[in-house]
């Protein structure tokens, strides 16, 4: 497994092309088929672009992401290619258009060698929810990858892409990152298009990079990041080259450790392994400090009553009437509807579509809704206000380390827990990165969540890439 | 059909108008109707996965237009939400919309009632929204929908219960379908769907202040509909109120082949439409500068041009009113007028004749609109710059019309081409009378003995011998002088 660096060097030292290794990642996709990371590869077209990009390399007129290889989690649209969102109801729909984060990962020369597994709609945290089997952890197949983008984390993990993308709505690239052991980064909402990315809840869902080290992710950062006219929630703010952020120094910055983060849902592991790290920046000049988000108690809380909200309307077009599944032998409209979303949906899905339906009825909407998104703005505030003393935060990314599978299928409370420490920054919107920090005693990852200010990315990419560098 | 005089109706109207910008509200795709059924689509309208809706300006420039002819309140911040529901022609399984927090507010217009009172009527609310498609029911049962009008842009103004009578809600439409068809925000065709009106109905005794149970009436697609549904609709729930029974809220649909309003199933109308605000869009700003910049293109609003028309023009009130009550009709007449050469008040109120008689009447028979008509105001005004100059005579300019609309040459080559000069030699005029009054020897006797109405005869034998292009002034003026000196 190489970082984008090495094989940077290598395809300027000529010991490899982009259709070796394009061919390499193939084969592990290969090997790995029954980690089920992927829900479609394309072998030609990725070895035909590979082809192209090394003539370019040849002329050195190749694109910075020449060389690189990329999965991409099958909630994004790639012009000619199915996206299912891990759904029967999608199972067989292939995209008219390009995700905008697509195109330009393509306009960048980088190679797209498939589309990964996910929890349908990017609804879990486990991966367990696909319409098409569960993903597993490559270092124990009986323990689930995190969710929901847990194809694109296996598949960075597993050596079958240089990188990959997900989609983060509560957690979903922090978390699975955090349970592989990869570096998955959410990047501020507004930061990437979401134009292509197939909706859960608009207000929250982010596009982000997997990658190996922190550097890997800066360089997808940069590519895909900016203004895009299709997304009228893409922020018009500059981007700085996340790259040169790498600073390799941490002297006299300030940071934060939320109370409300270490309290008695963390285990002992994770807390001493966030220590050890926190020991780290604090012994190479960092003011650490603890500061307090008053309002975490309601996260979890307020996250599933917006979230779902969103999600009832934004999965309402999956009908029947158009595209996708639709139900045999139906006899009016009215059955049309309910049997293709009822045969369509999975139970995950179906939960989220009614809560989400229930808090915006008439009569409920200001108990749930309203008062869901004042307390959405009091958990922003609450983050403001720490960002006046600190320059970012520094949390664990998940209670626990990977579980079983089918461990917590059955109680829906205890999985939405799993996202209990990275669903407020989706709430406020801020930047998070999730990235290894030592393991358990069963040599399971655990991980550091960095939190940032909104749109400085280069600062928690400066402190992750240290962390990864630096000796305890 | 009148009603119960111990009754007072109590009415709001919603207006939809849909507008004429080039593209949609949320993507770029054309609006044009009467494309290819699912032709003018693209990922965004057609709702696939993944897709994302962007504002399209111009929307916004139309609706603030409509906010100021209609004196509302421009919010400075104002937000889209989305309204949920499911129907195949829906294909994101909502419609944007706006509800808390809408563009316009507080406005109001005034209609002009028949015994010239004039009566302001408060504007609630516009604000706006997507059209959805197009469902087609064929015999089969199947259904086939037409994507194309999904995401065209419409306003939706929503007036307060200020309206007294079915009148009043005809009156009203049309000064909003003036209105509208004068900002060149929408083509008003009610029978085509661009203007469609909903309206909320209740009755009460007289004096009464507390409202009644109203009835929402929909499907009145024409100005004479709205009047009749609401007629109907208002004696029905006097008729219950009499025998003692309760109103029930609900929908109606007018049918006007049957001629009455049948409520909707109660299924159809059992919507809870779970408004919030829509995620995918920004909030829409719109500061004083962008207020002021659209005022400056506002156009004389129809009252104000019909005063102008009688000050300006000397026109009576009535031509002013027939000529102002379409912009294009306005625009058209002032067209003429500024290609007169003499700018007299006779030369305006022959334009004002011709342009109300000639034009419409042609209009009519033709069932075409303005926009189709063949004749230029330029040509139409030196038509009348002829009957001004003396070259032709009234009579003739009707041939030269007819002539002007089916050559669309200019009046000029017409008259040149068919020697239509009208003659007001008198030499050449006195031969022909002369000619006339030699072989009528008996009529000349008769008038001579004092039977008047002889003149006439001698008239139209005249302009028919000179096959009409005698200046009739000037046939006048002869004839009598022939007839004096025969006297003697």
């Amino acid at each position: 497994m190489k970082t984008f660096d090495a094989i940077r060097a290598d395809l300027s030292a000529g010991t490899t092309t982009c259709e070796q290794l394009t061919g390499d990642y193939l084969r592990a996709i290969d090997a790995g088929k029954s980690l089920n990371a992927f829900l479609s590869v394309f072998p030609e077209k990725a070895l035909q672009r590979a082809r192209e990009v090394d003539k370019k390399l040849r002329v050195g007129k190749a694109e910075p992401l020449a060389g690189m290889v990329v999965a991409v989690k099958d909630v994004l649209a790639l012009q000619g290619e199915r996206v299912t969102c891990g759904s029967k109801i999608l199972e067989n729909f292939v995209s008219p258009y390009s995700a905008t984060s697509i195109q330009r990962l393509l306009d960048a020369d980088a190679v797209i060698v498939g589309k990964t597994n996910m929890d349908e709609f990017a609804m879990g945290s486990s991966t367990e929810n696909s319409a098409f089997g569960r993903v597993k952890l490559p270092q124990d197949e009986s323990r689930i990858p995190g969710g929901s983008s847990g194809g694109s984390a296996v598949a960075v993990k597993a050596g079958m892409a240089t990188t990959a993308l997900g989609t983060d709505t509560g957690g979903s690239i922090r978390q699975p990152a955090a349970l592989t052991g990869v570096v998955g980064m959410k990047p501020t909402y507004g930061r990437v298009s979401r134009y292509g990315l197939v909706a859960f809840a608009s207000s929250f869902d982010q596009i982000g990079p997997f990658a190996l080290c922190a550097k890997d992710a800066a360089q997808v950062l940069n590519v895909i990041s900016g203004h895009d006219e299709k997304d009228s929630t893409s922020a018009d703010v500059p981007v700085p080259d996340f790259v040169k952020a790498l600073k390799k120094n941490v002297k006299g910055l300030r940071v934060g450790l939320p109370k409300e983060y270490y309290g008695d849902a963390l285990t002992a592991e994770i807390r001493n392994a966030m220590e050890k790290k926190v020991d780290v920046l604090r012994s190479n000049g960092a003011v650490i400090q603890e500061v307090s988000l008053p309002h975490t108690e309601y996260t979890i809380a307020t996250y599933y009553i917006l979230a779902t909200a969103e999600a009832s309307s934004n999965l309402a077009r999956y009908d029947g009437a158009r595209y996708g599944f639709r139900a045999d032998g139906v006899r009016d409209l009215a059955e049309m509807y309910t049997k293709s979303r009822s045969q369509g949906f999975g139970a995950e899905v179906k939960r989220r579509i009614m809560l989400g339906t229930y808090v915006l009825s008439s009569g409920y909407y200001d108990a749930y809704y309203r008062k869901g998104q004042k307390v959405r703005r009091l958990i922003q505030e609450d983050f403001l206000n720490a960002f006046k003393k600190v320059d970012c935060l520094i949390t664990p990314t998940s209670p626990t380390t990977a579980f079983r599978a089918g461990e917590r299928t059955d109680d829906p409370l205890q999985m939405y827990l799993s996202d209990i420490y990275t669903t407020s920054a989706n709430l406020a919107g801020i930047p998070g990165i999730s990235i290894p920090c030592g393991s358990d005693k069963q040599g399971l990852p655990i991980g550091l969540q960095i939190l940032g200010k909104h749109f400085d990315e280069a600062t928690i990419l400066n402190v992750a890439d240290f962390l990864e560098n630096a000796k305890e | 059909m009148p009603w119960n005089e111990q009754y007072e109706p109590v009415i709001g109207l919603e207006v939809h108008a849909q507008l004429l910008t080039k593209s949609k509200a949320f993507c770029s795709c054309s609006t044009e109707f009467g494309r290819e059924p699912n032709s003018n689509v693209c990922p965004v309208c057609l709702g696939m996965p993944g897709v994302l809706p962007v504002l399209n300006r111009n929307l916004v420039e139309f609706i603030i237009r409509m906010g100021l002819a209609t004196n509302c309140a421009i919010a400075p911040h104002s937000i889209f939400a989305r309204k949920n529901y499911f129907y195949p022609d829906l294909p994101k399984g909502y419609q944007i919309s706006q509800y808390e927090e809408p563009i316009c507010s507080n406005g109001w217009i005034e209609i002009e009632l028949e015994d010239g009172t004039r009566k302001k009527i408060g504007i609630t609310r516009i604000h706006m929204e997507e059209d959805a498609g197009k469902s087609i029911h064929d015999q089969d049962s199947d259904t086939l929908v037409d994507m194309n009008r999904c995401g065209v842009p419409l306003i939706e103004i929503v007036s307060e219960p200020d309206i007294r009578s079915p009148r009043e809600s005809y009156l009203y439409m049309h000064k909003i379908r003036q209105t509208v068809t004068y900002l060149g925000i929408c083509d008003g065709n009610m029978e085509e769907g661009s203007l469609r009106c909903d309206a909320n109905v209740s009755v009460r005794k007289k004096g009464e202040t507390k409202l009644g149970t109203k009835t929402e009436v929909k499907n009145m697609n024409s100005f004479r509909f709205v009047e009749k549904a609401l007629e109907y609709e208002i004696n029905r729930q006097i008729d219950l109120l009499e025998s003692g029974e309760k109103i029930i809220q609900q929908t109606l649909l007018w049918d006007s082949n049957k001629g009455i309003a049948a409520p909707m199933r109660s299924k159809e109308e059992a919507h809870d439409y779970r408004y919030f605000p829509d995620p995918d869009l920004a909030p829409v700003f719109v500061d004083e500068k962008w207020i002021a910049g659209v005022k400056k293109t506002l156009p004389e609003f129809p009252t104000a041009r019909r005063d102008r028309f009688v000050s300006e023009y000397k026109l009576p009130k009535y031509d002013a009113d027939v000529l102002t009550a379409e912009k294009e009709l306005a625009d058209y007449f002032e067209g003429v007028v500024k290609n007169l050469v003499k700018k007299t008040d006779e030369s305006f109120k022959l334009a004002s004749n011709w342009t109300m008689t000639d034009v419409l009447r042609v209009l009519n028979e033709q069932h075409i609109v303005l926009r189709d008509f063949p004749l230029p105001p330029n040509h139409h005004a030196e038509m009348i710059n002829l009957i001004v100059d003396g070259t032709i005579s009234g009579k003739i300019a009707k041939d030269v019309f007819e002539e002007m609309l089916k050559s669309k040459d200019s009046p000029k080559s017409i008259v040149e081409k068919n020697g239509l000069m009208q003659v007001s030699d008198e030499g050449a005029i006195e031969r022909v009378i002369d000619e006339i009054l030699t072989n009528n020897k008996g009529q000349v006797e008769e008038y001579q003995s004092g039977k008047e109405q002889v003149f006439g005869f001698f008239v139209g034998q005249t302009m028919k011998a000179m096959k009409g292009k005698a200046n009739p002034k000037v046939v006048n003026e002869v004839l009598r002088r022939l007839l004096e000196q025969m006297k003697k």
